[in-house]
């Protein structure tokens, strides 16, 4: 069970960036962090960035004549390209800013709509292991224009079952939206595939980055996916911002998702005409500090590599995976091995519900997610109403989780299951 | 006094006390009760049936009310959920079920006032009797709408089976 830490990959070192780490909870125990499929901690980098962002830069971008208005809008345009340099975008302005992931594919949902690319007799193709963020702006679309909304299944191993690909994407189907890396299973999904046969039919793909860009080197330009969905604060960025990237020639088509300021071109009382993207989806004042946050995370997630990143989450998986299964009573839903998997592991635990696990191993430190982590579909596919989940990032070490193992044995005799 | 007796006899761990105090959440009497839930099931005959869920963390019960006249003569329930909703479910049962609706409701207010009370109310076990033991739930509030899932399905039930055995009173169609 003794994993080789690499060469180059210091997670100790990585842990002093992160003033949260090295907090103490009540009774003195240390915080042992398990939640970063939820919300990953912020190194001081980003969190500096903002702090000096608004003790420093504060203003209102694109429209502020003043210095600091100059200032604000060229941080906040750097953001975009550092975003837009982190996935390999072809151009900056194929990055769209938005509040969150769940915003980034409403967006897409809504426009292909409202553009008219979804009818009666349309069809849009999703997994059963979809966060509803990827499931419910898919219902509502197909409700709004007739179109018909079908699915992939999930196989017992927890994989994406693809044995019914031929008779699912048809040309009857307009898009495909499907995830990465699952938020709860953890599966990788192989989006190849999945692309290539959409493509050979013309429909569209939409891709839920959400759990997959922190942990996987991203190429959007190499992926052939046409939008790309994800957020900031899972990737040690601040919350507040998400990213639709997209293909330029289809956004450049697209009819706007918001109305309001920043994304016209020109506005008379008897109507409007619309910027170019990115300005065109993201009316108001934009996530600005969050910008500067997000470009300050993906500099630090470069400076350590995101190649290093994927392999010390895949190593710290293979250890917990290994160790938790050791447990007698508990059960991984999802993949059972470190072959393909993000860092996401939910189990079940005989004799105890998933909140009384959670409870007990915040009791000792251990701070996990409990419940149907948005994902109730996928849960009713493995027959459970809900699960724990542990979940891992660069900062991670393998005594932190040897500490959820021991304290899952202690709630174990606590409940004596 | 059954009650008293049992809690006033700290749980035993192994070390870790006077940290986050879950043993003031899961009392001895409370994991009773969600090892051995009192009244479980759906029973007929029934006036009233609702399905709560708990949005947040999907623990979802049904619940059916059977009132004779003025009393509640059954409440019997399925759950799905932690030990806390279980529990909860199961004292609901032991306390409401022989009493007149009125003092159903009583009972309810006064366990939701608890509940709602941040651990600062000392409940009256006279009124909650085995109920006494979630007075600790108040002090976590993420758990609290785990406490009273059970009592919010009862409240809408019973508010149901009313219409519904009044209105087969006046002699119109349920």
């Amino acid at each position: 069970m003794t994993a080789v830490e690499t060469t180059t990959y210091d997670v100790a070192r990585i842990r002093q960036d992160f003033p949260i780490l090295g907090r103490r909870l009540s009774g003195d125990l240390p915080l042992v962090y398990l939640d970063s499929a939820n919300t990953s901690q912020k190194p001081l980098q980003v969190i500096e960035a903002i702090d000096d962002h608004y003790r420093l830069h504060n203003a209102n971008v694109a429209r502020a004549m003043h210095q600091l208005g100059a200032e604000a809008s060229a941080a906040f345009e750097l953001g975009r390209d550092k975003v837009a340099a982190f996935i390999n975008a072809p151009s900056r302005d194929e990055v769209v800013f938005t509040k969150n992931a769940s915003e980034a594919l409403n967006l897409v949902a809504r426009v292909l709509g409202d553009a008219g690319r979804l009818g009666s007799g349309d069809e849009v193709v999703i997994t059963e292991m979809e966060h509803h963020s990827n499931i419910v702006p898919w219902q509502q679309v197909t409700q709004r224009t007739g179109a018909t909304l079908r699915w992939f299944g999930v196989t017992d191993q927890g994989r994406l079952d693809l044995d019914d690909i031929d008779t699912l994407i048809t040309e009857r189907t307009k898009v495909v939206s499907l995830t990465w890396v699952s938020n709860m299973l953890g599966t990788i999904n192989p989006l190849d595939v999945v692309i290539a046969k959409a493509h050979s039919v013309g429909a569209l793909v939409v891709v839920d980055a959400s759990q997959a860009v922190p942990q996987i080197p991203v190429d959007v330009a190499a992926l052939g996916a046409d939008f790309v969905a994800f957020t900031g604060h899972k990737l040690v960025g601040p919350t507040g911002i998400g990213v639709l990237w997209g293909r330029y020639d289809l956004l450049a088509e697209l009819p706007p998702f918001l109305g309001g300021g920043e994304m016209i071109e020109t506005v008379t009382m008897a109507g409007s005409t619309y910027a170019p993207p990115p300005a065109r989806f993201e009316a108001g004042t934009p996530p600005i500090a969050q910008s500067v946050g997000l470009g300050a995370a993906v500099d630090y997630l470069s400076a350590i590599g995101m190649h290093n990143v994927a392999a010390h989450e895949q190593q710290i998986t293979a250890y917990a995976l290994g160790v938790m299964q050791e447990i007698d009573g508990l059960t991984v839903v999802g993949p059972k091995d470190a072959v393909d998997r993000g860092g996401a592991i939910s189990f079940t635990l005989d004799g105890v519900h998933p909140h009384d696990v959670s409870q007990l191993l915040d009791s000792r430190g251990v701070a996990v997610r409990a419940g149907h982590h948005c994902a109730k579909p996928a849960h009713l596919r493995f027959g459970v109403q809900s699960t724990t989940r542990a979940s891992f990032y660069l900062y991670t070490t393998e005594q932190e989780i040897d500490a959820l193992v021991e304290a899952l044995h202690h709630t174990k005799k606590y409940f004596g299951a | 006094m059954r009650w008293s007796r049992r809690c006033t006899t700290p749980r035993s761990t192994s070390g870790h006390r006077g940290t986050v105090n879950v043993d003031s959440l899961y009392q001895e009497i409370i994991l009773d009760h969600y090892k051995h839930p009192h009244g479980a099931g759906l029973r007929e005959p029934f006036e009233a049936e609702v399905h709560h869920v708990n949005p947040t963390c999907g623990d979802e019960i049904t619940l059916r009310v059977h009132l004779d006249g003025e009393t509640v003569s059954d409440v019997s329930y399925a759950a799905q959920g932690c030990s806390i909703s279980q529990a909860s479910a199961s004292v609901l049962n032991d306390l409401i079920i022989g009493k007149s609706v009125t003092e159903g409701m009583a009972v309810l207010d006064t366990f939701t006032e608890l509940m709602q009370g941040k651990g600062k109310i000392e409940p009256d076990e006279d009124v909650l009797e085995d109920g006494t033991a979630f007075a600790g739930v108040a002090q976590f509030p993420a758990r609290v709408k785990c406490a009273l899932l059970g009592w919010m399905a009862w409240k809408d039930a019973v508010s149901q089976a009313l219409v519904t055995t009044s209105a087969s009173t006046t002699g119109d169609p349920a």
